[in-house]
């Protein structure tokens, strides 16, 4: 961590950029993020397994992008985020800085998105046994039994966009759920509501979700809404390859290849 | 044992209103006459001018309008709104006859009784003008109460004044002065008021400040610009009222949403004085 | 209501229990703090041993029994002669109780009190607040999020409680009655209730360190509108409603109307004053266009409108939004640093 603290600071010093994106421990043994505008202030940053906020999130935020080009600490899933985010064209290259962390805590440098790629290579989302054996459960689940299971997980659900707050993919501007010419989905926390919304947010995502569990991950309540979106990546991934992301190929869903599978057309 | 007090009403339940007519005011914009559909609810009704109310339509939701009538005439009450989203839209499919619910009446209201043996200055932008027809109309209905009443009202174009009848009336009556205006690149061929922004109107014809109450409505930067020019003026701020806009659910002060500083619009104001406002912040 | 002088009892753990259990068996619907994945969560339960054990504080507030994160305000159907409205006040309110609430969650009813019966009376607030029961248990711990005595409460504060159970070193508990309801419980389970314990209350709570003066926060906040902590203390705000929906005392809301072909549904929902469109005028305007001035405005809603209107601040030190909020926000740095 030291190595990244000290070329956060050099970065600043030489005025190469503006903020540093990381991790500090505040006030209370949570982790925070924080927004390092000062060389001195970069002792404050730290990393450890406590930092699970994908700081990704704030690279299209616009309070964050007034301060200037950012420097950002990154471990796997922000480097995942920030191909991804490559790809649907909401940064370039040359827009920040970014100071990976390999998951034995080792600071890596990336010169270039290919090279993050490249890394990424080497380090693929895999899902999880629990998560493998769940979905296989549910998938051999008679229908009403499916539809049962997800509007009972979703209870407890009272909307507060925590999940989309904290997902550096939902970045627009306007939410479907802020339109309400026609109102798509009910604004109230019923089970219809509950339903819709997060069924709505695993369709958006689907074929672009890396897989960070940040939604997880801020959920007050606690509720396991990345299992959706696990689903649908170990669909996605049986029948249209590899799980994501990759800065110079498109999307899976809004792409079409000739040899995609039709089977489950007819 | 359960308890449940009836002893209140359930203040979310609107007055049924049929509405008794529509006329089109501009583009985009309209006036309901609206009659309560209740003898009972239309006998007990009362409200004061500066007030508001929730007009709804039922399945599609609830939108924040003044009541654009003086309470000096009985038995309807009326709004005039622009279509510029999901319940306004509803409201414009209208047709007459149909049933709107309405909430009210909410907020403050003008210290008429105050201005008695004053002169009144009325200044209105655009859609801001309704506020204003209900406390004009309250005042010319109570005439031989005040001096001189001068009104001045612009909008963007000659189109967009609203309530052109009534911009008639009061052109043609002699107790009243009024000077109308467009912005710059509004006026038609035959357009004969002035042509200017409101506030450099205001600085142009404006009367004297001396035993005078300015009450100014329009759009947020309308009404910065706006009070500057008056005390330039000499109108001592303790004598300018406005009514503010802000975004609106409940009416009553509840949903925590139209606060500006420490005060609701719905419950504090909408009215309020130039020496008030100048205490709170600018988030209006 | 009439203040009575609180009477304290002694009640044995296992009467707890049948206490418990005889609220149960007359039928009335029970919160309390339930295990649900990696959290504990109010929720409705029947049985004792549904009950979680050890914990602190709830992931959510106890807020959902007078204020349900959506309610109908009213029903309506369209038909040839007009519209018919049900008012859902018509029907009688259940008999509700909240079991296992901490001294903050119970607290938290005065300021929503305040703010549902204040000028106009909400009564589908105050009739679920008449009907509910509230029986709670003070702190023996509390962590680096909990500011309860900056706010004047406390880790075996009474407010807003009916009765408030404390944990005695003996293992039993003191039961202290509060408020007139608390006292028909006593009397409609006479054998569970024992005399008076000889040992002081004090030495079985927690104890919470003080972090700031409310006084001085209300009195400073009269200053700091334009001030650029704002800005630096929101940055990481991801403008989500998390803070809000899991506070005992917020209680912002949005009305929303569902229709159903003819028939339908106007509910009153939860909002956040966090989200971007909270104050969004149709015009496009909006007065709290960035991040700053929402956290601005939650600030000083809590620690200087509430308390100067009501003497009562809009936070009773629970710490709830700072646990759970995504980005790691603590309330405490903002309020601390004023």
């Amino acid at each position: 961590m030291n190595e990244l603290i000290k070329k956060a600071a050099s970065l600043l010093e030489a005025n190469e950029v503006q903020v540093v994106i990381g991790y500090g421990l505040v006030s209370t043994k949570r982790p925070q993020v924080i927004f390092v505008t000062t060389p001195a202030d970069c002792e404050q940053l730290m990393f450890d397994s406590r930092c699970i906020q994908n700081l990704a999130v704030y690279l299209t935020k616009e309070e964050v992008k007034k301060l200037g080009k950012p420097a950002i600490i990154a471990p796997l899933p922000v480097l995942r985020s920030i191909v991804q985010l490559a790809a649907e064209n909401q940064l370039t290259e040359a827009d920040l800085v970014v100071l990976g962390i390999d998951p034995d805590g080792k600071s890596v440098e990336f010169g270039s998105l290919e090279a993050i790629e490249s890394f990424l290579s080497d380090h693929k989302i895999v899902i999880e046994e629990k998560y493998l054996k769940k979905i296989e459960e549910i998938r051999n689940m008679p229908v009403s039994e499916r539809f049962s299971y997800w509007v009972e997980l979703l209870e407890p659900c009272f909307k507060c966009y925590a999940c989309r707050a904290a997902c550096p993919l939902c970045y627009c501007n306007r939410c479907t759920v802020e339109n309400n010419q026609p109102q798509w989905i009910p604004v109230a926390s019923h089970p219809q509501g509950n339903l819709e919304w997060h069924v709505m947010r695993a369709m958006h995502l689907a074929g672009r979700c890396t897989d960070c569990e940040a939604c997880y991950h801020a959920c007050p309540l606690g509720i396991p809404i990345h299992l959706l979106n696990k689903c649908l990546l170990q669909d996605l991934s049986e029948n249209f390859g590899d799980y994501g992301p990759k800065a110079t190929k498109p999307n899976m869903l809004s792409s079409f290849d000739p040899n995609d599978k039709e089977s489950f057309i007819w | 044992m359960e308890i449940t007090d009836m002893s209140n009403p359930n203040i979310y339940i609107p007055y049924q209103m049929r509405i008794e007519k529509i006329t089109p005011e501009a583009p985009g914009v309209k006036t309901f006459r609206l009659k309560f559909i209740d003898e009972q609810d239309a006998a007990a009704f009362t409200f004061k001018a500066g007030q508001f109310g929730e007009y709804s339509i039922f399945g599609v939701g609830e939108s924040t309008f003044c009541i654009a009538s003086s309470p000096t005439r009985k038995g309807y009450i009326e709004c005039t709104f622009r279509q510029v989203g999901k319940v306004t839209s509803a409201l414009a499919s209208a047709e007459e006859g149909d049933i709107v619910g309405f909430r009210g009446p909410y907020g403050n209201t003008f210290p008429i009784d105050e201005w008695k043996g004053k002169n009144l200055l009325f200044i209105a932008g655009g859609i801001a003008l309704p506020p204003m027809r209900c406390v004009i109309w309250n005042c010319l209905d109570l005439r031989e109460n005040f001096k001189d009443i001068t009104i001045i009202y612009g909008a963007r174009s000659v189109d967009d004044l609203v309530y052109k009848q009534e911009l008639e009336e009061w052109k043609n009556r002699p107790d009243v002065k009024l000077v109308t205006t467009v912005d710059p690149g509004g006026e038609t061929p035959d357009w004969k008021g002035e042509i200017g922004f409101v506030p450099y109107v205001v600085e142009k014809v404006a009367p004297s400040a001396e035993n005078t109450i300015a009450i100014v409505c329009g759009p947020p930067v309308m009404i910065k610009f706006t009070f500057p020019v008056l005390e330039k003026l000499e109108f001592a701020p303790g004598n300018i009222y406005t009514t503010l806009e802000n975004r609106m659910k409940c009416g009553f002060g509840k949903c925590g949403r139209c606060n500006v500083g420490e005060l609701y619009v719905c419950k504090d104001g909408p009215v309020f004085s130039y020496e008030q406002l100048k205490l709170l912040p600018e988030e209006y | 209501m009439v203040v009575m002088r609180t009477e304290n009892y002694s009640i044995k753990k296992p009467s707890i229990e049948k206490l418990f259990d005889n609220l149960a068996e007359r039928g009335k619907t029970i919160y309390a703090p339930k295990n649900n994945g990696e959290r504990v969560l109010f929720q409705k339960i029947k049985n004792f041993g549904e009950m979680a054990g050890d914990y602190l504080v709830t992931a959510n507030s106890a807020k959902e029994v007078v204020f349900p994160r959506y309610e109908k305000v009213f029903s309506y159907k369209k038909t040839e002669d007009g519209i018919l409205i049900d008012d859902p006040a018509d029907i009688p309110f259940p008999e509700v109780v909240l079991w296992g609430s901490r001294p903050c969650d119970a607290a938290a009813f005065i300021p929503l009190t305040n703010i549902f019966e204040q000028d106009y009376t909400d009564n589908l607030y105050s009739n679920r607040r008449k009907n509910l029961l509230v029986l709670s248990f003070s702190c023996d711990t509390c962590d680096e999020f909990c500011f309860c005595t900056s706010v004047n409460g406390g880790p075996g504060n009474t407010a807003g409680s009916d009765i408030l159970f404390t944990k005695l070193s003996t293992g039993d508990f003191l039961a202290e009655i509060i408020t007139e309801k608390g006292k028909k419980v006593v009397e409609e389970n006479p054998s569970l209730f024992e005399a008076s314990p000889t040992e002081e209350k004090e030495g079985n709570l927690a104890k919470v360190e003080t972090r700031f003066n409310q006084d001085e926060i209300q009195a400073k906040l009269h200053e700091l509108f334009e001030d650029p902590l704002w800005a630096e203390k929101s940055r990481a705000c991801l403008g989500c409603g998390s803070c809000v929906f899991v506070c005992p005392v917020c209680s912002c809301f949005d009305i929303q109307d569902e229709a159903h072909g003819s028939h339908g549904t106007r509910l009153r929902c939860w909002d956040s004053c966090g989200f971007s469109l909270f104050t969004l005028h149709a015009s496009g305007h909006n007065p709290r266009p960035d991040q700053g001035a929402r956290w601005r405005q939650r600030i000083l809603h809590k620690f200087r409108y509430m308390p100067d209107k009501s003497k009562v601040a809009g936070c009773v030190g629970c710490g709830r939004c700072s646990r759970s909020c995504p980005a790691g926000i603590n309330i405490l740095d903002t309020v601390t640093a004023l």
